[in-house]
């Protein structure tokens, strides 16, 4: 068990250094073009004068490794903004003022969270149970005609882009069957069961796709285990199919499926916007699209940062279970 | 009724017949050993006793009688209660062999609800007695442990124990002892053989090693082409082999009471180490492969590196050629500092798939050194080529082959031509015959001999079998745990060991006189007890 | 002694294989998949498209920009006048709403910006994969571990909201089918980095590596002809995934906004506004679609296809995909 509490320690510690450079490289890429970044902020039609002062305004003016100082500073402690007039002060961990509504990226983003959270988190239920359910089901039928059919449609499933799956679905539950009516967001608290209905369409478009390569991994580390030495000795020793398949090649497919559902979260993230965006979700997506269209760095940066937090945790947590599932990992 | 009765067996995987007509028995309690090289189809055999071929696509023809189930006929459900039930197998591979995701006591469990009707206590402490049967020390502790917390001859131990599980009346061994060290092997074929006395099962054994099968059956079964070549007891068919096959076989085994060379006895030295050291890994992890080792070679001469697995010797080797820099010692060849790579001194690859390019032909790859020395005219180079090839027993033609085009044994001699293309005075051997089926081990041991007293090389001979050192070295240097624990003429080193693990190797290396076989076995007793 | 002495060695293995260059064997290998076959023609198929874009609207007598106002009913909002959407003879695929321009003309011209966009992009990825992922295999230590961790990083970037953020800062005077390609491929080349990085660490440790090296040949000589052919099979394989990959990521931006902007069309830019039109102009949503559905459909295929043919053994034990190869298992027989 020491070993496997070491194991977790170094791998907080390589987290929250990766989490550092991409912060880095995120403030630098987007906070390089200093004059751009006011020009944009400002608008077209700015004259050079205003320009300068925009920029002077938001300390376009400081050194970068300044500027990005103090954007460390408030992440850790929060800082004072002066918006004109008054005086905000922005409590840790502070991300930075929206160049477009003086509000604070932190509570923005916060704001928005449980919409994407509701969106990624059910998605990721379905996707989990459909794709090794698929894939378990194809691996046990291996050879059959039924194993093709699901080949077929989870290689179908996996060329289908997220807003094609989601246009169609909306276009024929929501608009030709009227099955459903078409997806508005309702708090989990004020009403779960409402929540629910509402994200049923979100979550299949965003699932759909993501449970097909779920279903393809399994499938073949499924394959991949029943071709193993192992297999063989235990098919030597009368042991049953049954037992084969679900107890010592499910096994083997545990660790590679929590490896792909760690880097999901990143596409499944990137999947999201565009389910936000398509159902008019008001998520961190939507925020974010907003964001870009309009050229607000302080939001873009601090959600790019936020999900990237999400990303690197998501396969921090992914490496300990590995490690738990497989102590050989903790060894090496 | 016999306990095995197979009539005609002939298996087929599409186009290749990996066994032809092969009719044998077995009777209760008794010993068999399928023996041949590779290719021969022995283990083919052994997975046909179990009906393994089962929906595998290989079509499978003649009667195969196991303990009274046909095998040919009997239903899923009859050939699932005779596999572990009435006829057990043991693997090659132990580690691969067992599921590395669950507790060795567990898979022993499993396999045996399978076949008793009992609790899932009942069959976790009847794992535990097996395991402790076998001589696992603390075995209901031990067995919590997945298989790759076992050492490699504790995880065999643990797949007879499986084995033994069910009390089967015939164990099918699969090269059993092929993945272990010699002394490990030794243990565990005493193992089987204690245990053959203690249950009265059969055993058929499937092995290469003439001397494994010496050791441990009664009757031998020599195969070639899926075809029996000889059958008969052990002391017969080995002693006084009526095939001309088998008489090569056995002129081909290396023995360590075989007719020597006479050794030469030159004085000048080409390659000298001082004091030499390598670790891996930095800090805690640390590893030292190879502690203070001193060694000279000289002109002319072979010396012979011994060692089982984890002694360091392969990575003596690689420093010695400049593959790998050591951490500490002094290496001098010709009286010069010896560092980095230096084409006089060359090396002769232990694996005859990964130590030739597949994407570049063999000519190309002997073509190395003289491309890199710089000449440029392609006519000599095929020329040179091609004369390295006849000289390693190829044809100049081969030069346009591919590797894959070649056998095991013929890619070993591009491996030597190689080598040789760069003029060397010294060539390190690094296990260069044990992926080799023996006879053409053989062939390649003469081949290097003759290379030898002709160029006047000096060779280092790596190798973990004792019996093909003493037949080509000069002088020998045992290894363990990086050291050498013993250096000296071969005759001295093998007639009277001075070190006690010198003296364990060799007393662990199978005879191919059965009863040669039981003294020694009678021997490591002794030895285990002292 | 040669011939005999051969003749005993050849008989005591059953590995020798006829002869084939890899080239060879690749080709022989991908023609026994059906579903690869068909996916390749379809390809092919959709690469000249793109290719003959030009020659193919001047064969309807059309361009993807010219607004057609008249074609199109303002007082209904844009909704394409006539049947179909507007199809006739001038307008095979009819017109889009609101401006009128000719759908087959802006189908054909998509296809030369997805799959351009995802080319190029798939180069990028695998000139600095490769360039990476190599010198952290060959370098010192301290290179590997700088190069190793940055790889991380740049694989820890979600690639969807990375580009998303990145296409926002770049001024809109830069063309931008380039700048979707750039961006894609300077944030996501940490997967092929890491293939190659392993792949050259264990080609590395073969003893035909060490072989070069005692011949004495420098480590640019052995890098080009000991490892790069090596880390080729994987490299293809990967990238040929790669491909419809990032033809998904350009439809995607494009659909945000942030992709290819009008007047250049795009797949993904034209599903943008669809959802509206369906039921007036359904070919608006469907050809789109069922164009980059295709498309991408058949590039998965292809690239699974490529690597079975490129790493059989693994490809028989995975049977990934749909196509079946057609051997038997005599190879796992054999062995005894």
């Amino acid at each position: 068990m020491n070993g496997l509490t070491g194991f977790v320690l170094r791998r907080a510690v390589g987290a929250a250094v990766t989490l550092f450079a991409i912060s880095v490289i995120v403030y630098v890429v987007f906070y390089a073009t200093p004059g751009n970044v006011a020009q944009i902020t400002c608008g077209p039609r700015c004259s050079p004068e205003q320009v300068h002062q925009v920029a002077r305004q938001l300390n376009l003016d400081d050194p970068l490794f300044v500027r990005y100082g103090h954007f460390l500073q408030g992440l850790v402690a929060g800082q004072d903004y002066s918006t004109g007039t008054s005086v905000q002060h922005c409590s840790a961990p502070c991300l930075g003022l929206s160049y477009q509504s003086d509000q604070q990226v932190t509570q923005l983003i916060l704001a928005k969270l449980p919409v994407s959270l509701s969106l990624v988190g059910g998605a990721m239920v379905i996707w989990l149970i459909l794709g090794v359910g698929t894939g378990v089901l194809s691996a046990w039928r291996r050879g059959r005609i039924s194993e093709r059919v699901l080949t077929g449609i989870t290689l179908a499933g996996t060329a289908t882009p997220v807003f094609v799956i989601g246009l169609v679905l909306m276009i024929v539950v929501c608009g030709e069957l009227q099955l459903l009516p078409f997806p508005q967001y309702v708090a989990l608290g004020d009403d779960p069961e409402q929540w629910a209905w509402n994200l049923v369409l979100p979550w299949l478009s965003l699932a759909l796709i993501e449970a097909a390569s779920f279903a393809r991994l399994t499938r073949a580390s499924m394959l991949e285990t029943l071709a193993e030495d192992h297999i063989r000795t235990f098919r030597a020793y009368g042991v049953g199919e049954r037992s084969i398949v679900g107890r010592h090649a499910l096994r083997g497919a545990f660790a590679p499926v929590i490896a792909l559902n760690a880097t999901n979260v990143g596409s499944a993230i990137g999947g999201a916007v565009l389910t936000e965006t398509l159902f008019g979700l008001p998520g961190i997506g939507q925020e974010l699209v907003h964001a870009v269209n309009v050229v607000d760095l302080p939001v873009v940066v601090g959600m790019v940062l936020v999900i990237g937090f999400f990303v690197v945790f998501a396969n921090a947590v992914a490496d300990v279970l590995y490690a738990v599932a497989d102590r050989r990992v903790v060894l090496t | 009724m016999s306990l095995v009765d197979v009539t005609g067996l002939r298996v087929e995987f599409g186009a290749l017949r990996a066994v032809d007509g092969l009719s044998f028995r077995l009777e209760e309690g008794a010993a068999l050993a399928l023996v041949g090289e590779s290719g021969s189809g022995k283990s083919t055999v052994a997975s046909a006793l179990l009906g393994l071929h089962r929906g595998t696509g290989a079509r499978v023809e003649g009667t195969v009688e196991v303990a009274g189930t046909d095998v040919q006929r009997a239903s899923e459900e009859e050939l699932r209660r005779l596999r572990g039930g009435r006829a057990a197998m043991v693997f090659q591979d132990p580690l691969s062999s067992l599921d590395p995701y669950y507790a060795i006591g567990d898979q022993i469990a499993e396999v045996y609800r399978v076949h008793a009707r009992v609790s899932r206590r009942a069959a976790r402490a009847r794992a535990v007695e097996v395991l402790d049967r076998v001589g696992i020390p603390d075995a209901a502790r031990r067995s919590r442990s997945r298989p790759h917390e076992f050492s490699g001859g504790m995880r065999q131990r643990a797949l007879i124990a499986m084995a033994l599980a069910c009390e089967p009346r015939l164990l099918i061994a699969d090269e059993p002892t092929t993945a272990l060290d010699v002394t490990v092997q030794a243990q565990v074929l005493d193992l089987l053989h204690t245990l053959r006395e203690e249950t009265g099962m059969g055993l058929l054994l499937v092995t290469h090693d003439v001397g494994v099968a010496a050791e441990s059956v009664d009757e031998v079964l020599v195969m070639r082409h899926g075809r029996a070549v000889e059958h008969g007891p052990v002391a017969g068919v080995l002693g006084a082999p009526t095939q001309p096959y088998t008489r090569e076989l056995l002129a081909a085994v290396p023995r360590l009471d075989a007719p020597r060379k006479a050794s030469t006895a030159p004085e000048e030295v080409v390659l000298e180490a001082t004091g030499l050291r390598r670790e891996f890994g930095r800090g805690k992890r640390a590893v030292t492969a190879v502690d203070e080792v001193s060694l000279v070679l000289r002109r002319g001469e072979t010396l012979g590196v011994v060692g089982e697995s984890g002694s360091g010797k392969t990575t003596l080797g690689r420093m010695l050629v400049g593959l790998l820099e050591p951490t500490a010692g002094s290496l001098t060849f010709e009286g010069r500092p010896h560092t980095g790579v230096n084409p006089a001194v060359q090396m002769v690859f232990q694996d005859p798939v990964s130590s030739l390019n597949p994407r570049r032909s063999v000519g190309e790859s002997i073509a190395d050194p003289l491309r890199a020395r710089g000449e440029r005219q392609e006519g000599r180079i095929r020329e040179r080529v091609g004369e390295l090839l006849e000289r390693v027993g190829l044809e100049a033609a081969h030069y346009d082959r591919y590797p894959h085009e070649f056998s095991g044994g013929q890619r070993q001699r591009v491996g030597i031509a190689r080598a040789l293309a760069a003029d060397p005075r010294v060539i390190v051997c690094d296990e260069p015959v044990s992926a080799l089926d023996v006879t053409t081990q053989a062939h390649v041991v003469d081949l290097l001999g003759e290379l030898q007293r002709e160029l006047g090389l000096a060779l280092v001979f790596v190798a973990h079998d004792l019996a093909v050192v003493r037949q080509v070295s000069d002088r020998v240097a045992v290894m363990r745990r990086g050291r050498v624990v013993e250096e000296g003429p071969v005759g001295e080193v093998y007639e009277s060991p001075r070190d006690p693990y010198t003296r364990q190797l060799l007393a662990a290396v199978p005879a191919l006189d059965p009863q040669a076989a039981a003294r020694r076995r009678a021997e490591r007793r002794e030895l285990a007890v002292a | 002694m040669s011939e005999a002495l051969l003749a005993t060695e050849a008989a005591g293995t059953d590995t020798i294989v006829p002869a084939a260059s890899g080239a060879r064997q690749f080709w022989r290998r991908l023609r026994t998949q059906r579903a690869a076959l068909v996916a390749a023609a379809l390809v092919a198929l959709l690469v000249l498209v793109a290719l003959a874009a030009p020659l193919l609207t001047a064969l309807e007598g059309q361009d993807p920009t010219t607004y057609h106002p008249s074609l199109v009913d303002s007082a209904r909002g844009g909704v394409p006048i006539g049947s179909l959407g507007g199809t006739s003879a001038d307008h095979w695929f009819g017109v889009e709403p609101q401006t009128g321009r000719d759908l087959f003309a802006r189908l054909v011209y998509g296809a030369r910006v997805s799959l351009g966009v995802a080319l190029a992009a798939t180069v990028v990825q695998v000139a600095l994969g490769i360039t990476v992922g190599v010198a952290a295999a060959l370098g010192k230590p301290w290179v590997d571990q700088l190069l190793s961790r940055f790889t991380d990083v740049i694989v820890a970037m979600p690639l969807m909201i990375m580009s998303l953020a990145l296409l926002a800062i770049v001024p809109s005077s830069f063309p931008r089918p380039v700048l979707v390609a750039l961006v894609i491929g300077l944030i996501s080349w940490g997967t092929i980095a890491r293939i190659v990085r392993a792949q050259t660490l264990t080609l590395k440790e073969l003893d035909h590596v060490a072989a070069a090296r005692l011949s004495g040949w420098g480590t640019w000589s052995i890098a080009r002809r000991e490892l790069l052919p090596g880390i080729a099979a994987p490299v293809i394989t990967y990238a040929a995934l790669l491909v419809p990959m990032n033809i998904t990521v350009e439809a995607a931006l494009s659909f945000l906004g942030v992709g290819v902007k009008p007047p250049t069309p795009s797949w993904g830019q034209m599903l943008t506004s669809a959802d509206v039109w369906y039921q007036a102009a359904p070919q608006y949503l469907l050809l789109p679609a069922g164009a980059l559905f295709v498309t991408v459909l058949a590039l998965t295929v292809l690239g699974d296809g490529i690597r079975t043919a490129l790493d059989p053994r693994a490809a028989s034990r995975l049977r990934v995909g749909t196509g079946r190869r057609r051997e038997s298992k005599a190879d796992e027989g054999g062995t005894a």
